[in-house]
């Protein structure tokens, strides 16, 4: 049987959240009542000419830099013409020939192993409008009348178009992943997979293993979420397998995902796909994006993803941590650089963000934002467990009430009652008393049965109601017993 | 010398002087007009729209405004009218198209803006080639337009409404666009001042588009330094156009009496000869004879590359037309054709909204645009204007201004062309090579032919080369003594 190597190229659009939108004043704003961010310009209106939106500019510069392209010099839009309802002008400004970003690539990590995707190109364009079908299933064919909302209309959209190295469904969703939250790390996009303002299409082709050449690509489409990502390309890359073992042949054609029943279907045939009749657009100017643009851009990328993992993994952490630490919310992520700097350890720092604050955020429902816990006070706590002022067991209790708003981790440590007796000669007493009443496992002990030092300690933690710190009773019972 | 006429054969200049004179008001001004359009749309169809109770709004602000002692300027209080094509905030604007029947604008276009900023009243809407895409204003939804001088012939188009209006005394000025001569060539055939300004320079936000890198919007007047006062009115950077130009702006007055004494002019030896009316090339030959006389040197310059102008124009335009009409489908505003689905609503709606000329130019343009002839046909026409942007470069080393006749020919008999698209297509031959670079080009009356008709001259300037065109042009005028009016006899409409 053939063994089978996919190779998919994946097409993201990524809605920028300028405060207004591409061409034209009018706010960039989701859930809005429907047809109120409109004017002459996003309706299409007769004689209403664009003007280009220098915000959108920066950020799809940023989002070339942070995917290491090269930036176009010199950039030209072109009308893509295509009839459609929800496109007001029934052609969309967008660039063909000369994107504004291109030959770039992403660092994406699979299993623990960094692949390297190439970025074929990043190009600027303007969104439509959305198309509501109103009457039976809300499919198009059967409904009985469409509603028009215009205000995504001209919302700016980055098309970023990977070149076909991905190598399996895996990779796919990763790549999505680390791509949406690369775009959400520089501040460009909301990126909310679930309102649209990124969006996945996949091509997918297989081919022999060790072959040179590409087979007939398949382009699926709607992909809600990354799972149904990875899932659409798996189920393509098994249905093509399928195609071929039978003898028959790809269809090169654009196929739809269902998500309910896990497969996808076939959408139109390329071959009578449209010729959009690209040209210049002769209402905007060619645009430069000399040197100094293009420094000025560079120099205000915050620290991208790739290079923050780079940097965790230099603390001490491990990959995976790191990763889960690099990819939690800005303020979380943040506490962990104030508590390294306050003097925290590295590991325990990181583990005690990615373990229990993120979940106590989930459990409680809390924005990270918000979040009471300091630095320095997470600093105090990894102090606390190493220096046996607390158990670590008693420090998540610590940590509750830090993140209840209770104040700083000694404080409500003390307030809870939670500080380990740590004090040699107070606990000396209480070895004393737990050997006086154990008679039997001394003996058993001086028998040469030295595991009952575990039950020893036991006895002084019930005795001191979980307070003592069970290494120091530990070593003041061995001393004892061995007398 | 102007005390003998009637207010509505007075250029701005002089309508302006009485005003400030304390002589008549913009309420008598924008009555003589109105009166003027009373008695001759019949015979005309100049207007699709007058807007009396708008105009006598404004002229009364005029009126009051002055009174109070603030002067806008050499526009205020005049009554102009608009091309049909211009957005104007609250009425009607059709572009002379079944498509947009009944569509208002929510907005005024930047040069109407302009104008109404200058205190000058808006009378109304003129007629036009569908979509401005025409020499005669016969491809109006609405009816064609007939020239005064002549009402069995066609007053030029596509901006034909405005320069009937003008040349009949219905407006003192008028704005149309000019996106291969519909500016000048109807200026021509009806006997008065009309250009085109350099590409960019006056904003196109609120042109209803045609062909966006060609389309420019400027002025038609009974005189040289009227169209000066309007064009120092509408024009200047906008930020709501990409493609307006945000540098330094030419003199247009400063230079309008100082003569062509020292001056080169090159006279484009490709615009003669066949197909150009014997009675324009004398009247061409002997404006020259006095420019030279005047003391300008005439120059014979060849730019080859015109004789193709005319093929790069018909793929360029219509191309772009292709892609700014697509927006006229019945979805949100004009016209609408139901259909059982969106696609059918859109095909029955452009089908049954456009005319035939329109039409043509759609499917001429998508078929140029089409993938595998791209590059024959839209590629190479971009290489023709390149081409020729070199040619007029070049010329313009050797000489100052370029002259040529306007138009080949007179107004042509209303109906003798319109079945012949070609040769309606070749009305513009003169013409349509300044749109391909974007330089000025201005036309001026200098002379009847013995059918009483007359005949434009033509004076041409690189980009931004309006201070030396006007200089020229004025000196044109001059020389031409040109004072005729059409004598229409005049039905109560």
């Amino acid at each position: 049987m053939t063994s089978w190597e996919p190779v998919i190229g994946i097409e993201v659009h990524v809605e920028l959240s300028t405060r207004s939108k591409m061409f034209c004043g009018c706010a960039v704003s989701f859930g809005d009542e429907p047809n109120t961010n409109v004017c002459p310009v996003c309706l299409g209106l007769p004689g209403a000419l664009p003007v280009p939106n220098r915000q959108a500019m920066d950020w799809i510069m940023a989002i070339g830099l942070a995917l290491n392209c090269a930036i176009t010099e010199r950039s030209v839009f072109h009308r893509k013409n295509y009839f459609y309802a929800d496109l007001p002008k029934n052609y969309q400004i967008s660039q063909f020939d000369v994107p504004v970003c291109h030959d770039g690539y992403l660092d994406v990590v699979v299993e623990g192993q960094t692949r390297r995707v190439g970025i074929e190109r990043a190009h600027m364009e303007e969104d439509t409008g959305k198309s509501t079908h109103v009457g039976i299933g809300g499919r198009i064919h059967a409904a009985e009348s469409t509603l028009l909302d215009f205000n995504r209309s001209g919302v700016p959209l980055v098309e970023i178009v990977s070149k076909p190295d991905i190598r399996s469904a895996a990779e796919s969703r990763a790549y999505a992943q680390e791509l949406r939250s690369l775009v959400a790390e520089l501040g460009v996009s909301d990126a909310r997979l679930e309102e649209g303002s990124i969006r996945f299409d996949a091509n997918v082709s297989i081919r022999p293993q060790g072959a040179v050449g590409y087979g007939t690509k398949v382009e699926i489409k709607n992909m809600n979420s990354f799972r149904s990502l990875e899932r659409a390309v798996a189920h393509e890359i098994e249905r093509q397998a399928g195609v071929l073992e039978n003898g028959g042949d790809v269809i090169l054609e654009t196929r739809h995902w269902d998500e309910e029943a896990g497969l996808t279907h076939s959408m139109r045939n390329k071959e009578e796909s449209s010729d959009y009749r690209y040209f210049t657009e002769p209402d905007l100017v060619p645009m430069h994006m000399d040197e100094d643009w293009v420094e000025e851009v560079r120099s205000g990328l915050p620290e991208l993803p790739a290079a923050r993992r780079a940097r965790y993994v230099e603390f001490g952490l491990d990959v995976g941590h790191a990763g889960v630490l690099s990819d939690a919310p800005p303020t979380i992520r943040q506490l962990f650089d104030v508590a390294v700097g306050a003097g925290a350890a590295p590991k325990p720092a990181a583990n005690w963000l990615t373990g229990e604050v993120i979940g106590w955020l989930r459990r409680t429902e809390s924005d990270p934002v918000t979040v009471s816990l300091t630095g320095s006070q997470l600093a105090e706590l990894v102090a606390m467990v190493d220096d046996g002022t607390v158990s670590s067991t008693a420090a998540k209790e610590v940590l509750d009430g830090v993140l209840g708003g209770e104040g700083d981790p000694r404080a409500v440590a003390t307030a809870r009652d939670l500080i380990q007796i740590s004090d040699t000669s107070a606990l000396e007493a209480v070895v004393d008393e737990a050997l006086a009443e154990n008679p039997e496992a001394v003996a058993n002990y001086e028998g040469g049965e030295t595991k009952v030092v575990g039950f020893l300690v036991g006895q002084v933690m019930r005795a001191t109601q979980g307070k003592a710190d069970p290494k120091l009773v530990n070593e003041l019972l061995t001393k004892r017993l061995r007398g | 010398m102007s005390e003998d006429r009637a207010l509505h054969d007075l250029t701005i200049v002089e309508a302006g002087a009485r005003l400030r004179a304390g002589d008549t008001t913009a309420v008598e001004l924008l009555e003589a007009v109105l009166d003027r359009a009373h008695r001759t749309e019949a015979q005309l169809h100049a207007f699709l729209t007058l807007d009396r109770d708008g105009a006598m709004e404004a002229a009364e602000a005029a009126d009051d405004a002055l009174a109070a002692g603030e002067d806008r300027g050499p526009l205020h209080g005049i009554p102009m009218a608009l091309k049909d094509n211009l957005c104007t905030r609250g009425v009607e604007t059709t572009a002379a198209s079944q498509i947009l029947a009944g569509y208002i604008p929510p907005y005024d276009a930047t040069v109407v803006t302009r104008l109404r900023a200058a205190g000058s009243v808006i009378v109304g809407k003129t007629n036009l080639d569908e979509f401005a895409m025409g020499s005669s204003t016969e491809n109006s939804a609405y009816g064609p337009s007939f020239n005064p001088w002549d009402i069995s012939r066609v007053p030029g188009g596509s901006s034909g409404g405005s320069a009937a209006a003008v040349a009949v005394g219905s407006a003192f000025g008028a704005l149309g666009s000019d996106t291969g001569g519909s500016i000048r060539q109807p200026a021509s055939l009806t006997g008065i001042v009309g250009l085109k300004p350099t590409y960019g320079t006056v904003s196109r936000y609120g042109l209803i588009a045609f062909a966006s890198s060609l389309d420019q919007i400027g002025p038609l007047s009974k005189s040289v330094t009227d169209a000066a006062s309007i064009l120092e009115t509408i024009w200047g950077h906008d930020p709501l156009d990409a493609t307006s130009y945000s540098g330094e702006y030419p003199e247009l007055s400063a230079d309008l009496e100082k003569g062509v004494e020292g001056l080169r002019i090159g006279v484009v030896g490709e615009f003669a000869g066949e197909g150009y009316e014997p009675a324009v090339e004398s009247a061409i030959a002997r404006m020259l004879d006095r420019l030279s006389e005047a003391g300008a040197a005439i120059v014979e310059v060849s730019l080859p590359t015109v004789d193709i102008a005319l093929s790069a124009y018909y793929l360029v335009a219509p191309a772009e037309a292709s892609a700014n009409l697509a927006r006229f489908d019945g979805i949100r505003y004009g016209l609408r054709v139901d259909g059982a689905t969106a696609e059918e609503l859109m095909a029955k709606t452009r089908a049954q909204g456009f005319g035939p000329e329109v039409t043509r130019r759609v499917l001429l343009g998508t078929y140029a645009l089409s993938a595998g002839y791209y590059d024959a046909f839209y590629g190479q026409a971009q290489r023709v204007r390149a081409a020729l942007r070199d040619e007029f470069g070049a010329a313009y080393e050797q000489v100052d201004v370029l002259v040529s006749p306007t138009s080949p020919t007179v107004a042509f008999r209303a109906g003798d062309k319109v079945d012949d698209p070609l040769s309606m297509y070749l009305t513009d031959i003169c013409t349509n090579p300044l749109n391909l670079v974007g330089h000025p080009g201005i036309s001026v009356p200098v002379g009847l032919d013995d059918q009483g008709l007359p005949i434009g001259f033509q004076v041409m300037a690189p980009a931004l080369g309006e201070r030396v065109m006007f200089r020229v042009a004025a000196e044109v005028e001059r020389l031409a003594t040109f004072n005729s009016r059409p004598v229409l006899e005049e039905v109560a409409g």
